[in-house]
């Protein structure tokens, strides 16, 4: 999230779209309740159900799964139609001013420097037009014919109200009346704030949704206010941390991998370090050096040195253009390409897309280590013919599944100590209640045994790779069994000569003379102590800041991008929702997105971005500078705005034999895959609670498909995708409306997840269904928006 | 005077997340138990033995468009309560001076009385203890202080714990918001016909209780009535031939179930 | 102890009282005896911890029998909001308010278990044999696939043979330790339920 949970009470209009707080995250929506209770909030809920947020909205407007950035692209094509945008905030804040080159253009699904053949594009002709000082070139009047401004305007200029009514499969009228209320926050005393959670992100198109949220918001003026922002409502207790810490394919703290090209520490650092665009950006990234240098003298301790690039050559490093995220290393197992998995405290099978897959790939391993509280799909996948069902019949039986495994048990949350990150950035610790039930140990003391015992194989036998395993630093008290007061220390960082602990990431070196885990956790454990487990509950600005309370990353900074609050001069534009205040020489209130000395007029709000501004048109990712509305890999439709480019161009296609895709004429109603508010995900299967407020797996189907299918409620349905089918009682209901979508009926589905083989209730793997299609930035799966048929079984 | 405790429910703001359910099997230490399919979210058809506390969802078509409601389903703790009248058992049920109506198990002699005399069709016969259950208000932890566990759990303060007046304020206060935001229906609903009810209601609907599961008009039947009113003795002869306890309890109370602590 | 509502606030003695004098009505002679049921968290040691499902990020309060003495193996008895977190004050929602069924739950993994090739049930295995049978199997593993350089003679220092993936409630600090773990091997294929 840019802002936070408490944050949201601060909202005049909510918009819940990707996402279902009432029943995913209860107790954040309650800030949504407060939001209407205290200031008559208003909030909007757009989704193919009719959901439990849906229940308690002021305006809930039905969609078709897959086509959000239709209606984000209808609601900036309405806003500027309606000159509703926040004009001093986007001359000040953005990069509406800013020239792109000549040459830019988009036609026919297409923006320019596609390569048929390459399957991509050929970014040079997106690239800002610069001066002769390398910054690049504004026209503040946002008049130039090649500004970003004219340029948005020119290309939402298609998604009028009636074209979006047409592709999302609302009336005209309701997403008129959804516009107005989005749109009314487009002044300086009102904010609205976004609310989205895997309805956004499970899409082959995820991360230019996102952006078009972020457009939006931006046009309005709600990034960087009270009661504004994007914000993203994470799933699950620490998947924020674990991004934080580099599991999606980076180094902790964001920083990118090395590349094979890359040779020296000097080509990263030349590679990963942005150069300003402007006169006036602070261009925080310019501290890349300090960050990585500081991370390796983390890693390699000792054997880090100036001489040996801090230990630089030991990292692995990956190909100019391969990708080794899940959907690749999934199908190169599935291949065979792979001996070896460890999971710590993971369920692909369950969770991952296409089970078929999953399994058929787990059972190509030589070993599978799997940590956990509870069995798992995953550690028994070679029982799944088993006890899968009717749903694994062409499954390998153990006798012919190879693959040795191991299943240790692992402490729970209440065993151990540590730190989770909620969505709002608050990194909370939490101490141990008890220890683990009979021989299980905790996480650390695996993980250490794991890489001990292999050091000690290696430091008698030698080995090939011997060297970047020995140099590793394991530099604790206690080696086998780490404390995780020491790991916190180790990730905050600290000056290596006094080995005082760092206060702020402004305190890095580059030079070694400071260590650091992760450069955006500075602050986190200082020679204050644990900044983690502060329970102060102050709230001086009355904004919902709690500054006292835990510890925020970065910086303790409870609302990102803070500046923006405010106008050229520092003036906020709500006096009454003000995160900082400029009192001639410093900021206060919020820890300030900006310098905290550094007067209004000075730098660019956006500290991060080498532009300085908020970027309305960012040429960073893969599938063009605006988002544009791609269909679903599969989809009852083709794109009506560009039919022959109707998917997104860059999603990857797989072509195994699991990867099937299915058309419209064999599987006519689109899927969409959920949680329920009763269970978490695939654990609470094992819990007692969960397992009687919804003790069975069940499809929603809308009244009136069911109607002309015969199906009455209760009747037991069979759901198949072109990969795979489930079974189960048919809920009927008239929550799930059907649309009109081309001049013809479109029927949506409504599959809940949280049922397996294991467990202490059972029913099917929703995943069965799944395609292994993803978002080409993110590499998330496209689990809502597929195709299926629906039969009486 | 003793403040009468009260529970109010906000029902504008529930979000049928059954925290409030779960709470309650969790601190009464209930038995879960797997749930039947029957093509609905709500947990099970109805409240049971064991489950005192059930989240009724109702799918309604208004003309402005769907609507789904979501009521918390309990106990009502009526003030003048038909189970109490209708227990023939020395010390099953009783009111507290707070105002909680409490079954006591070790009393229960199962034979169901209350669920006859019940308005509100609460009270549920166990099979395995042949004894009958509901919500007790929490009472132990009303007892030190601390809310009902339902309400500590709700997580949008749809749920609200405090003294039967000022939750009876603030219920008409909301109910009147609702009305001024064009909820022309919305109201109060105090358990009509049995004295008001402990357990208060607002509704957006208040017109039609019945679109929430809650009786439209709830009464505790005559027969009931007569049988703890005039006829009072003649359950006590029946069940225990307890004719001189009966008299003493007649000179000493009365046939009136008032308050005692009045 | 006090609670608040928004009606106002009840002391406990309050409450305490209001309880021992609780009245019974009905045919008994001998109402006022029924006493409320002990409250089962009145001895309890009290740990402040999060609960591990969504990321709102609850603050949750775990009661435990025992009062962490070294000769008592603990239990936990309840697990209720922690009423001082802006977060949640004191509320969960349905999964976070059954936690303990959770943490107590015979479900609950207690040895390693061992699945040899071609086995068709788990078999009780030592944490030393599994660590020496792991480790084995990693060495084997990587001494036959790790790539000190690539087909372009660049030092790339991999292991793309195996894959790593995280857990939704690994911490920060496990994260981070895992992340060192997997350079030291030299693992690309790292992954985490966040991507999903």
């Amino acid at each position: 999230m840019t802002n936070g949970w408490t944050d949201v009470s601060n909202a005049d209009v909510i918009l819940v779209m990707g996402g279902n707080p009432a029943e995913n995250h209860p107790v954040g929506f309650r800030f949504v309740m407060e939001a209407r209770r205290r200031r008559k909030a208003k909030l909007v809920c757009v989704d193919p159900r009719f959901t439990r947020t849906a229940a308690v909205s002021d305006c809930y407007v039905p969609m078709r799964a897959g086509t959000d950035i239709a209606f984000l692209g209808g609601l900036i094509h309405y806003i500027l139609e309606n000159k509703l945008w926040l004009d001093e905030y986007v001359k000040q804040h953005t990069n509406a001013p800013f020239l792109v080159k000549e040459g830019f253009g988009f036609s026919e699904g297409h923006f320019t420097g596609w390569d048929e053949s390459q399957g991509g594009y050929d970014r040079s002709s997106w690239q800002y037009e610069l001066d002769t000082s390398g910054h690049v070139r504004v026209d503040p009047t946002l008049e130039h014919p090649r500004s970003v401004f004219q340029l948005l305007r020119q290309h939402y200029s298609r998604y009028t109200p009636d074209a979006v009514a047409n592709i999302v499969g609302c009336t005209k009228e309701e997403f008129l009346r959804a516009a107005a209320l989005i749109a009314s926050t487009g002044k300086p005393d009102r904010t609205g704030t976004i609310l989205y959670a895997l309805g956004w992100t499970q899409h082959s198109h995820a991360v230019q949704l996102i952006r078009a949220a972020a457009i939006l918001q931006l046009l309005l003026g709600n990034i960087g206010m009270p009661g504004g922002g994007v914000n993203a409502q994470r799933g699950h207790a620490n998947i924020q941390g674990s991004t934080d810490m580099g599991a999606w394919n980076m180094l902790p703290g964001y920083l990118k991998l090395p590349r094979a090209n890359q040779l020296t520490l000097q080509d990263y650092l030349k590679a990963n370090t942005p150069r300003a665009l402007r006169p006036n950006a602070w261009n925080y990234w310019s501290n890349t050096p300090k960050f990585m240098v500081s991370l390796l003298k983390a890693y390699y301790g000792q054997n880090a040195t100036a001489q040996n690039e801090f230990g630089y050559q030991n990292l692995p490093k990956t190909g100019e253009n391969e990708n080794w995220g899940w959907a690749y290393f999934f199908d190169r197992m599935s291949r065979g390409e792979l001996e070896g998995l460890i999971s710590f405290g993971m369920n692909p099978v369950a969770n991952g897309p296409n089970t078929a897959k999953m399994l058929a790939a787990l059972a190509k391993l030589k070993w599978l280590i799997v940590v956990e509280n509870f069995e798992t799909e995953t550690a028994s996948f070679w029982k799944a013919r088993k006890l899968g069902d009717k749903f694994y019949t062409g499954f390998a039986s153990p006798a012919q599944i190879q693959t040795e495994c191991f299943l240790l048990p692992a402490a729970c949350f209440a065993e151990k100590d540590g730190s989770f990150v909620n969505s709002s950035r608050w990194v909370q610790w939490k101490r141990a209640a008890l220890p683990p039930p009979g021989d299980a140990k905790t996480d650390q003391e695996i993980i250490s045994r794991l890489l001990l015992d292999l050091k000690s194989l290696y430091q008698k036998e030698g080995g090939r790779g011997a060297k970047p395993l020995l140099e590793m630093s394991w530099d604790y008290a206690n080696p086998a069994h780490p404390s995780l007061d020491e790991v916190a220390r180790e990730i905050n960082g600290r000056h290596l000569s006094s080995r005082q602990q760092l206060k702020a990431s402004s305190e890095l070196q580059e030079d070694g003379s400071t260590m650091c885990g992760n450069w955006i956790y500075c602050g986190s454990w200082t020679e204050e102590g644990n900044q983690m487990a502060r329970r102060g509950q102050e709230d001086p600005t009355g904004l919902g800041l709690y500054p006292n309370w835990a510890w925020s990353w970065p910086a303790n900074r409870r609302i990102l991008y803070n500046r923006a609050s405010a106008d050229r001069e520092g003036k906020p534009w709500d006096a009454r929702r003000a995160p900082l205040r400029w009192d001639g020489s410093q900021w206060s209130g919020d820890t300030p997105d900006y310098k905290g000395d550094a007067s209004p007029e000075s730098l660019g709000a956006f500290i991060m971005l080498p532009e300085g501004v908020a970027k309305l048109y960012a040429a960073d990712f893969l599938e063009g500078p605006f988002p544009e509305h791609y269909e679903p890999a599969e989809s009852p439709v083709k794109n009506p705005l560009h039919q022959e480019v109707s998917t997104n161009p860059l999603a990857p296609v797989f072509h195994g034999e699991f990867d099937r895709l299915g058309e419209a004429k064999d599987f006519p109603y689109v899927a969409i895959t959920y949680r329920l508010t009763e269970h978490f995900h695939y654990w609470t299967k094992h819990v007692a609670s969960g397992s009687e407020l919804q003790t069975n797996f069940f499809v929603e189907v809308p009244e009136e498909l069911a109607r002309e299918k015969g199906i009455r409620a209760g009747d037991r349905v069979r759901v198949r995708s072109a990969r795979g089918f489930v079974e189960g009682p048919a809920l009927v209901t008239k929550r799930i409306r059907p649309l009109r979508v081309e001049g013809r009926t479109v029927y949506q589905i409504g599959i809940p997840i949280h049922w397996g083989f294991v467990g202490r209730v059972r029913g099917p793997l929703v995943n069965n269904l799944t395609p292994s299609v993803f978002d080409p930035n993110s590499g998330t799966p496209e689990y809502k928006g597929f195709l299926v048929n629906l039969e009486k079984a | 005077m003793k403040q009468t405790v009260a529970k109010l429910i906000d029902t504008t703001l529930c979000i049928g997340c059954k925290a409030c359910e779960v709470a309650c099997q969790e601190w009464n230490d209930q038995e879960f138990s797997q749930g039947v399919f029957h093509n609905s979210y709500q947990t099970m058809p109805d409240l049971a033995a064991h489950f005192w506390n059930l989240i009724k969802f109702h799918e309604v078509e208004k003309p402005a468009g769907p609507v789904w409601l979501m009521a918390k389903y309990q106990c009502m703790h009526c003030a003048d309560a038909g189970c109490l009248r209708a227990c023939p058992a020395p010390g099953a049920i009783i009111q507290r001076e707070n105002g909680i109506i409490d079954f006591v198990e070790e009393n229960c002699i199962g034979c169901g009385y209350c669920i006859t005399g019940c308005p509100f069709d609460v009270p549920r016969l166990s099979p395995r203890t042949n004894k009958v259950y509901k919500c007790s208000l929490c009472s132990d932890r009303v007892a030190v202080g601390l809310s009902p566990a339902c309400i500590k759990a709700c997580p949008t303060s749809c749920l609200t714990f405090g003294s039967r007046a000022d939750l009876k304020f603030l219920a008409e206060k909301r109910a009147e918001e609702l009305r001024a935001e064009g909820f022309s229906a919305a109201g109060v609903y105090d358990g009509p016909g049995v004295g008001g009810t402990n357990v208060l209601y607002v509704l957006k609907y208040a017109d039609e209780p019945e679109l929430y599961g809650l009786p439209k008009d709830p009464k505790i039947p005559w027969t009931v009535r007569l049988w703890k009113g005039p006829l009072k003795w003649v359950g006590n002869t029946i069940f225990f031939g307890g004719i001189l306890a009966a008299i003493v309890h007649y000179l000493k109370v009365g046939p009136k179930e008032a308050h005692e602590d009045d | 102890m006090k609670f608040n509502s928004a009606a106002g606030s009840f002391s406990r003695r309050d409450f305490v009282r209001a309880a021992a004098l609780a009245t019974a009505y009905g045919f008994s002679l001998e109402p006022a005896r029924a006493a409320v049921r002990e409250l089962k968290i009145s001895r309890t040691t009290q740990t402040h911890s999060v609960c591990p499902y969504c990321a709102v990020g609850c603050s949750v309060i775990i009661h435990t029998l025992g009062d962490k003495a070294r000769n008592i193996q603990p239990t936990v008895v309840h697990i209720e909001g922690d009423p001082e977190s802006p977060v949640n004050r004191g509320t969960l929602c349905s999964k976070g308010i059954s936690l303990k069924e959770f943490v107590v739950n015979e479900r609950r993994l207690t040895r390693p278990l061992y699945r040899a090739p071609g086995a068709s049930e788990w078999t009780a295995i030592s944490w030393d044999e599994a660590f020496e049978k792991m480790a084995r199997r990693m060495k084997d593993t990587r001494d036959r696939t790790f790539e000190e350089k690539d087909s372009q003679g660049r030092t790339v220092n991999r292991l793309t043979s195996v894959a790593l993936i995280g857990g939704c409630t690994d911490t920060n600090e496990i994260n981070y330790l895992l992340g060192k773990f997997r350079f030291a091997l030299g693992i690309l294929s790292y992954e985490n339920q966040s991507r999903l």
